[in-house]
């Protein structure tokens, strides 16, 4: 086994394990806690996948961005009370077979998918800029207009946030 | 070399994690969370497909989604609290206004 194997191997167990306890743990911080460790292991698994920008951008916008707004979220509303409360709503056993079934699915379909000739990968191209150029060249360049779109996105979700979260708003 | 599989096997345990999280929990605020879980397997999904074609596209995709992400956590957690003010509840159960 080679060390990106092992990299990714221990990586891929720290996320399914801690995203199992997202989704079991009682108190919600605790969960927002195994999400951020869960989110880091992604992170490196973009490190793997040579993605440097992306394990930036992963760390910075989800942990440091996303996260923080769900603990600030988290100190607004009653997390005490919730923790007296069921866990999980009454229809959890046929989510939960329905869940299994899927990953059944899943499962059987890339296992079968495993006997095709693999991906004939495309022959790197000479000298290959920096990741991060690579990125910001296609997102300035060829995705212009998405990347607008994106922006006129996120500026109706600001205002969105903003006007859901007023006192008047009822 | 790692083969392709192992990161499509990877996301699929994530994925499936996220919808259990988003079927069973009756926390608000943890189906949220799944919901993040499952943007990230596909984002895996996208970037390991980049990282064997040689191709950047997946990785612009992924920094698309991850934007997606960011308004969902905006708008979902102003939801949130909008209802957590209007019903004192953060439980998915009792939030059945709508309900006839």
């Amino acid at each position: 086994m080679t060390l990106p194997q092992a990299t990714f191997l221990i990586l891929s167990a720290t996320a399914l394990l801690s995203s199992v306890m997202v989704i079991t743990r009682r108190n919600v911080v605790h969960s927002a806690i195994w999400l951020i460790v869960a989110l880091l292991s992604v992170g490196g698994i973009y490190l793997v996948l040579q993605a440097e920008f992306l394990f930036a951008v992963q760390i910075i916008l989800y942990v440091g961005g996303i996260m923080v707004l769900f603990l600030f979220v988290l100190l607004l509303v009653n997390v005490d009370v919730a923790m007296r409360q069921a866990l999980f709503s009454r229809q959890w056993g046929v989510a939960l077979g329905t869940a299994i079934l899927l990953l059944a699915e899943l499962v059987y379909g890339l296992w079968r998918g495993q006997a095709q000739p693999a991906i004939a990968a495309a022959p790197a191209s000479g000298v290959s800029p920096g990741n991060t150029q690579a990125v910001g060249m296609a997102l300035y360049q060829k995705y212009m207009l998405p990347v607008e779109l994106a922006s006129l996105l996120l500026l109706v979700a600001m205002v969105g946030a903003v006007i859901m979260t007023q006192k008047r708003f009822e | 070399m790692i083969p392709i599989h192992w990161y499509l096997f990877l996301s699929a345990g994530l994925l499936t994690a996220g919808v259990i999280g988003v079927l069973t929990r009756r926390n608000v605020l943890v189906i949220l969370m799944s919901i993040e879980l499952i943007l990230n397997a596909v984002n895996i999904n996208l970037i390991a497909f980049s990282y064997y074609f040689h191709a950047v596209t997946g990785q612009v995709f992924a920094i698309f989604v991850i934007t997606d992400a960011a308004g969902e956590a905006a708008v979902g957690l102003g939801l949130i609290i909008a209802l957590f003010r209007n019903k004192e509840t953060v439980n998915a159960d009792e939030m059945d206004l709508l309900k006839w």
